[in-house]
């Protein structure tokens, strides 16, 4: 079974616990304002790859990912669901940690056969790190041209199945700043049981370069990064909502 | 030597070291492991921050003059030759300076007076004419030795850069002194060791034998001359040292006769802290010193180390961009027993960098192991957080070889301390050498005929099974000049610019390691792979000489994992490193080869022609064994692999690899990357202020555990 990959990282630490070798995966139907990965968007772009090169090349490196492991970005990894699964499949068996970094957009639960599809993948990884765009269905809209409640639906399923849970978040300047939707958005993840970690990424605008050499316009252009102090006071309302809810439950 | 044990041992552990030099036997006999973290460490006396700040302000001083405060032009440095030098007399712990004032560069003109004089010329001051005229007429230097026996071919081939950096006008280095002998043993029962091994030469007088003689001589005139340099600060070293702070004194003496002696490339210092330790873990038991004392002395001394200065010209320090002295210190590693040897001297070494601030000097090497104690890993990863000053090397590679005695001579050079030394030997250019083997032996840029007359390459696009065969022919022509001319430099080396006091702090019998090196590694891959997989047009000049390349297609580039190129590079390193075997070496030098420029690898650019990988004429090499800049897209990881895979027997000395990476490329938090490299998915790793929410805080960064120290 082949999948179509943009490139491998074989040095990946900010992906998940430890160094990783990391898949970027080809093919998004998200249009995030920010996304800094914006070549991957394509789903007729990237290289065929079959699993048993990804876990080849893993294994000549393997001794640098003794307490990392693999993770699976993009692009969304989820449009690709069935080479997803293979790959997770065969690298779960030889003991190698998985991790799915997404954004959960394809996710739903009227369709048995997909379903039964995610039931699968969830057996085989180990860590998914869940980017939530934006707790407000409107703002989300605005911001990634899609709907939200995969993506929420998608943390209430995980936490079903026990798959242990971070959830990323990435704070933009004046479109993911407001203090109140932070707090609803830490006290949704509060009430998740496999909830791990939360990962708050300060907005920055290095993907800009990407966008001039693929000749489209950069949505954010003149936007500032955001500074990571405020990222950290912005986190704290994150962490704030969190609280509310788990003392609620004490 | 007396078997007599000696009032300064009492409570070591007795053993072979007693009866004769064996530091080694010493250290496995009474070293304490240490298992514990850095909290016993104590910061800077009021005295050891009075001191630095003074340092400081020469360090200013001389940055304001230019890169040198003041010059020795009259006094030829020896062990002897100058009278007591202090910050202030009253508060060092540990003294001795090369001078009889701190910052005060000696004048060393044995390697060759002409790099003396340019030496101080450069820097505005000039060599008392009677020392030039002495010199020129009545002592011959090692430089003027070599000249002397080089031939046309050596001459050219080092003019125009296929072999450079020769040490054959300046100290060849490399070598390191046990200096722990002088604290362990005292001076006299050394020179009565090296009395009895003169006694023991054969008698048959072959001029082996002679020499062997002559040099016992030389080195046991260097142990009285070290005796010496100890009264003139007021000190007997001829007993063992009693107490830690004498045996940091007494080693400090062999090391600082050392560079009284020699200004060699790297002089480095060994592996002495585990040494020190069984001293320092005897007077806290014996309540002779505190923690704060011992500190104090280990910080005098890493400032010492810190201010071994030499007189050199600027061309040198651009070769090394800077002014290099490679006080390498080598750090832990694991005995052969198994247990490892970190104690808390590897801590409070480590911990100058906190109580003086960093520096690049002493290159402090942590010897890495998988086994070395989880508390000491972290510890190195936050230092190295810190400072940025830590060099680490891999032990469970070398200790196969070397023991657990050996340390690491400038970066990489790993000998057995005080019984194997090395001949340094800088580098062939293996980059050029490929246009040598296609341009027929005549040099791309000057369009001299250096290498010898074969049969140039005359089509228009390169072949490569042509290619490889002219080039086997050319490098095996290369590997015989360049060790016939480390021949020559080696012997004169010995002859006229003896290190005397640091072989006497070496065994009767020493492995002498005879070090090649190679530049141009990635090139050659490259440019090899680029004539197989892809097509590479030669551009001729009117007189046929290939002078550039243009390349059609694309192909594999060393640094990507990619076997089909990682194997040339493989390949290349094995057979030079066969032909360079396959020649006769002085002294019966072992050959080792090294792959590690640092630095020189912009020289080397800027002397090499455009070669078939699409390099341009100057353009820098890579340093060491890396990937071309830019040539590798597949991450780090892919890049170290293709290194990984040459092979370590074949460059025994050294293959380098320089990568540098920023902070936030390596995690989000450092605790994720100090020690284990891992958190705790289950239970999450440190929350700080938010410890309540259970949640583990990845946002943090290294700038909120730097501000928590």
């Amino acid at each position: 079974m082949t999948g179509k990959i943009h490139s491998i990282e074989s040095f990946g630490t900010v992906d998940g616990p430890g160094i990783r070798m990391v898949i970027f995966f080809q093919g998004c139907p998200m249009r995030c304002l920010y996304c800094h990965n914006p070549d991957t968007w394509n789903p007729n772009g990237g290289r065929e790859v079959t699993v048993d090169e990804i876990l080849k090349e893993y294994e000549t490196n393997k001794a640098f990912y003794r307490n990392g492991g693999l993770t699976a970005t993009g692009g969304e990894p989820l449009i690709q669901i069935d080479f997803l699964t293979e790959l997770f499949r065969e690298a779960h068996g030889r003991g190698i940690h998985t991790c799915l970094d997404t954004s959960g957009i394809t996710f739903r639960r009227d369709s048995k056969e997909l379903m039964e599809k995610f039931d699968r993948l969830t057996r085989y990884t180990d860590l998914v790190m869940l980017d939530i765009k934006h707790i407000d269905p409107e703002a989300h809209r605005a911001l990634t041209g899609q709907p939200n409640d995969p993506a929420l639906n998608f943390a209430r399923y995980l936490g079903e199945r026990g798959t242990p849970l971070w959830i990323r978040h990435v704070v933009v300047p004046g479109i993911t700043d407001d203090p109140q939707a932070l707090k609803r958005l830490g006290a949704f993840i509060g009430a998740l049981p496999t909830l791990k970690a939360l990962d708050v990424l300060p907005y920055h605008s290095m993907g800009a370069a990407k966008y001039d050499a693929l000749g489209l316009d950069y949505p954010l252009k003149g936007l500032q990064d955001m500074p990571k102090e405020e990222a950290k006071v912005l986190r704290s309302y994150i962490l704030e909502g969190i609280r509310s809810v788990r003392n609620q439950k004490e | 030597m007396s078997h007599q044990l000696e009032a300064q041992w009492h409570g070591f552990h007795p053993g072979a070291w007693i009866r004769e030099v064996d530091v080694r036997d010493f250290i496995l006999k009474n070293y304490t492991p240490y298992e514990g973290d850095e909290e016993f460490l104590a910061g800077p006396t009021d005295a050891t921050k009075a001191l630095w700040d003074q340092v400081m302000e020469l360090s200013k001083q001389e940055r304001e003059a230019g890169g040198v405060l003041d010059m020795d032009t009259r006094i030829i440095s020896t062990i002897t030759s100058h009278g007591p030098g202090y910050l202030n007399k009253d508060s060092e712990k540990i003294v001795g300076f090369q001078t009889d004032k701190p910052f005060k560069r000696s004048l060393q003109p044995y390697g060759g007076i002409r790099m003396a004089q340019k030496a101080c010329k450069d820097n505005g001051y000039e060599v008392d004419p009677e020392i030039v005229d002495f010199f020129a007429t009545h002592r011959k230097t090692h430089n003027a030795g070599v000249f002397d026996a080089y031939t046309p071919e050596m001459r050219a081939a080092r003019s125009n850069h296929i072999i450079t950096g020769l040490p054959d006008a300046y100290g060849r280095g490399r070598i390191i002194g046990d200096y722990r002998r002088v604290a362990l043993y005292g001076v006299d029962k050394l020179i009565q060791d090296k009395e009895a091994q003169k006694d023991s030469t054969r008698t048959i007088m072959y001029s082996d034998v002679i020499r062997e003689r002559e040099e016992l001589s030389e080195q046991i005139r260097a142990l009285q001359d070290l005796k010496k340099l100890g009264q003139i600060y007021g000190l007997d070293i001829s007993k063992p040292a009693a107490n830690v702070q004498e045996a940091i004194q007494w080693l400090y003496f062999g090391y600082l006769a050392a560079v009284k002696e020699q200004n060699g490339a790297a002089m480095s210092l060994g592996r002495t802290s585990t040494f020190l330790d069984i001293y320092a873990h005897r007077d806290l038991e014996n309540g002779t010193f505190t923690e704060e004392q011992i500190q104090e002395f280990v910080d005098h001394f890493i400032m010492k180390l810190r201010l071994v200065k030499f007189a050199r010209t600027p061309e040198y320090n651009s070769l090394f961009s800077g002014d290099p002295t490679w006080v390498t210190e080598s750090i832990a590693g694991v005995g052969i027993d198994g247990r490892h040897m970190v104690t808390k001297m590897s801590y409070r070494y480590l911990h100058t960098l906190d109580n003086l601030g960093t520096a690049p000097e002493p290159n402090l090497t942590v010897l890495w192991s998988t086994k070395l104690p989880q508390t000491f890993k972290r510890y190195c990863a936050k230092m190295s957080i810190k400072s940025s000053s830590i060099q680490y090397e891999n032990d469970d590679l070398m200790r196969v070889t070397h023991g657990d005695d050996y340390a690491i001579a400038c970066c990489v050079s790993s000998m057995r301390v005080g019984k194997e030394m090395q001949f340094f030997g800088a580098r062939a250019n293996l980059a050029k050498c490929l246009l040598y083997a296609i341009n027929g032996g005549v040099d791309e840029i000057s369009k001299k005929q250096v290498g010898p007359k074969f049969r140039p390459i005359t089509s228009e696009y390169l072949d490569y099974d042509e290619v490889m065969e002219r080039y086997y022919d050319m490098m095996k022509w290369l590997a015989r000049l360049y060790v016939n001319t480390l021949n020559v430099i080696h012997y004169m080396h010995d002859k006229y610019c003896y290190e005397k006091i640091q072989m006497a702090l070496h065994d009767k019998y020493v492995k002498r390691y005879f070090a090649t090196g190679i530049a141009g590694l990635s090139v050659v891959a490259d440019s090899l792979s680029a004539i197989k997989y892809a097509k590479v047009k030669a551009i001729r000049d009117e007189n046929g000489v290939v002078v550039d390349y243009e390349v059609e297609g694309d192909f594999p580039k060393y640094g990507n994992n990619d076997d089909r190129v990682d194997e040339i590079a493989r390949d290349i390193v094995h057979t030079f490193m066969q032909m360079i075997r396959g020649n006769h070496t002085y002294r019966g030098g072992v050959p080792t080869m090294s792959i590690l420029t640092i630095t020189s690898n912009v020289v080397y650019g800027k002397n090499t022609g455009s070669t078939p990988d699409g390099r341009v004429q100057g353009q820098p090499f890579a340093p060491g064994a890396n990937p071309m800049h830019g040539r590798d897209s597949h991450g780090a990881i892919s890049s170290l692999a293709s290194v990984a895979k040459l092979p370590f027997k074949d460059a025994q000395d050294g293959i380098s690899n320089t990568f540098s990476i920023i902070p936030g490329a390596l995690g989000k938090d450092d605790l994720i990357i100090s020690g284990d490299l891992s958190i705790d998915l289950e239970s999450g790793c440190d929350c700080g202020p938010d410890m309540s929410c259970g949640i583990p805080n990845l946002m943090e960064g290294i700038d909120d555990n730097e501000a928590g120290n």
